[in-house]
């Protein structure tokens, strides 16, 4: 086993913890927006997209990336957009109209 | 090691970013600061991208065309917010589901570039394993996405369908999947077995989804969801990302927690929900013979004796269910809580946990019709409350209501919490037809002596029960 993964895998449980801890405390009312929201921040694949799209690597490699890049996109950008658009509804008796 | 100043910058907005994800989920748990996590989030997201060029041109110099990049870029964002703006209420479970087929789509390319551009041998054994998974998890999130979305759609049937051993041929494909990925590891150019990876992954996506009915289709989105994740943590275990890694563990669990949420509120296990098949054909007929006896008729009322049972109420419980997605009745619900309550009616709302195709979809509905959140009830809040309630208004809501659960062993729903509508002085259900449901469970309650069935579209009837109501 190589160091890299070992570090990997510190993160990748206490993220999961984290993650548990943080999660299991939105309340029902709000599981809707909460998986456009986990599904905005999953659009983090962006990060191993951009640098398939932009590379050196042959005219499969840069399609296959630029279509992941397109893929990625929408779901941050539309992810994002759909989240706040229905937290924007959600109000409390009272709230303004 | 010491990384250089550039590439330290680059980390530095990489950990930002992570902190900023974190926070944004943990606003998320209250619907007052909900909004601002969107924000802090989106500005997480602004710096891994950033950083993800600055590191791309500034640090090993592999970005070199910046062409489709900005195209990718370009129309992604105006597809994104097309569909962000655009998408109607009622269709968010459809939304969802084609979202995740975008996530698993984008991560599965990624790890085939990764193969095209190391060539195997260069891999290390973590390198390979990891781009395995990937490709593996983003392939069947890919089509397992597109068959729930089919399902949702209604262009592929939402029974289950099922055949002979069936669950012993996917557990095949998937020891398959994982026996070649090992096999990766010990001879990493076998190209042959990567691309096999990558096609039972596409395979399996289809198949497990197949045998999943419509009504289980929360489980299947919560997995979906989970998958998604799992597959872009694989890919931060590839390139050796930590904020991939950090999304998507925080994903992978939030879609676990979410599924298990949704099999308990069904009293069912994962895999119950997953291998099980409900509602398939042979079992479900012999259960609900036994189940509901032919004799007595449902008690069918008009919409004007409804209207007067409205009418003298004090306290009306609102069952909304799948129905009121489908008719997009949710605006017609509020109209007439709007006149009850100007008559003096107390008028709350019962959400089940597994109402609609996804979790919270009844909440978001009724958000967008202008019911106050806090009018808004969980299940074990309110449900002893229907005893000294005057009228549950059941609107398009079927599994969720059904007494069998509580007292019939038999049923294949048996033991799965409901709300307790049938303990109401007047249970008013509102529903298309007599046919029984989705999952082909026959509903005593439609049949109880204090249950009034009102059959139509549940969108007209609602107008009706307003306009009688004003007169």
């Amino acid at each position: 086993m190589s160091l890299t993964l070992i570090f990997g895998l510190y993160v990748f449980f206490l993220a999961a913890f984290t993650g548990y801890q943080v999660i299991s405390k939105v309340p029902h009312l709000l599981h809707t927006p909460l998986m456009a929201f986990t599904n905005a921040i999953s659009g983090i694949s962006l990060v191993g997209s951009l640098l398939a799209a932009g590379g050196h690597y042959g005219t499969v490699s840069t399609m296959l990336g630029a279509v992941a890049v397109l893929a990625a996109t929408i779901n941050v950008v539309g992810g994002f957009l759909i989240t706040d658009r229905m937290l924007r509804m959600f109000k409390k008796k009272g709230g303004a109209r | 090691m010491t990384l250089s100043l550039t590439e330290t910058f680059v980390q530095l907005l990489y950990l930002g970013a992570s902190i900023l994800f974190v926070l944004g989920l943990k606003d998320l748990g209250d619907a007052q600061t909900a909004r601002r996590g969107v924000l802090l989030a989106e500005i997480g997201m602004v710096a891994a991208v950033a950083g993800t060029l600055l590191y791309g041109v500034g640090v090993t110099q592999v970005i070199v065309r910046w062409e489709w990049i900005v195209v990718a870029l370009l129309i992604g964002s105006a597809v994104g917010t097309g569909m962000g703006l655009w998408i109607p209420m009622t269709k968010m479970p459809e939304r969802i589901a084609l979202s995740h087929a975008f996530g698993g789509l984008a991560v599965g390319l990624v790890g085939v570039v990764e193969y095209l551009q190391h060539g195997g041998p260069n891999m290390s054994t973590l390198q390979i394993t990891a781009t395995g998974l990937e490709v593996a998890l983003g392939a069947l999130t890919f089509t397992g996405s597109i068959m729930a979305f089919g399902k949702l759609q209604g262009f592929i049937t939402g029974r289950p369908v099922t055949y002979p051993g069936q669950n012993i041929s996917n557990m095949l494909m998937i020891v398959g999947t994982l026996g070649l990925i090992g096999l990766l590891v010990y001879s990493p150019d076998a190209s042959w077995a990567f691309y096999s990876v990558a096609t039972l992954g596409v395979l399996l996506g289809v198949l497990l989804v197949l045998p999943i009915g419509g009504a289980d289709m929360p489980v299947v989105i919560c997995l979906l969801n989970s998958y998604a994740g799992l597959a872009a943590a694989a890919t931060g275990f590839a390139l050796g990302n930590n904020v991939l890694i950090i999304c998507g563990a925080l994903d992978g669990f939030s879609g676990f927690l979410l599924g298990m949420m949704m099999s308990k509120a069904m009293n069912r296990s994962f895999a119950n929900v997953l291998f099980g098949a409900f509602g398939a054909a042979p079992e479900a007929k012999a259960v609900t013979e036994g189940a509901a006896p032919s004799g007595p008729a449902p008690n069918v009322g008009s919409v004007e004796e409804a209207a007067e049972v409205l009418r003298a109420a004090r306290s009306v419980i609102v069952v909304p269910g799948y129905g009121m997605a489908v008719s997009q009745a949710q605006h017609a619900v509020r109209d007439l809580a709007n006149i009850l309550q100007a008559n003096g009616c107390d008028v709350r709302y019962a959400i089940h946990p597994v109402a609609g195709r996804m979790p919270g979809h009844m909440n978001v509905l009724l958000a967008e019709a202008n019911v106050p959140y806090d009018h808004l009830y969980d299940l074990d809040v309110i449900n002893d409350d229907f005893t000294a309630t005057d009228v549950a208004l059941v609107v398009g809501a079927n599994d969720v209501v059904n007494p069998a659960a509580r007292s019939n062993q038999s049923s294949p729903i048996y033991g799965m919490p409901i709300l307790s509508a049938d303990m109401a002085k007047t249970c008013v259900v509102l529903k298309r037809s007599l046919n029984p449901g989705f999952a082909g469970i026959e509903n005593e309650l439609f049949v109880r002596s204090n249950t009034m069935m009102v059959l139509g579209d549940a969108k007209k009837t609602l107008m009706q029960f307003t306009a009688a109501l004003k007169e």
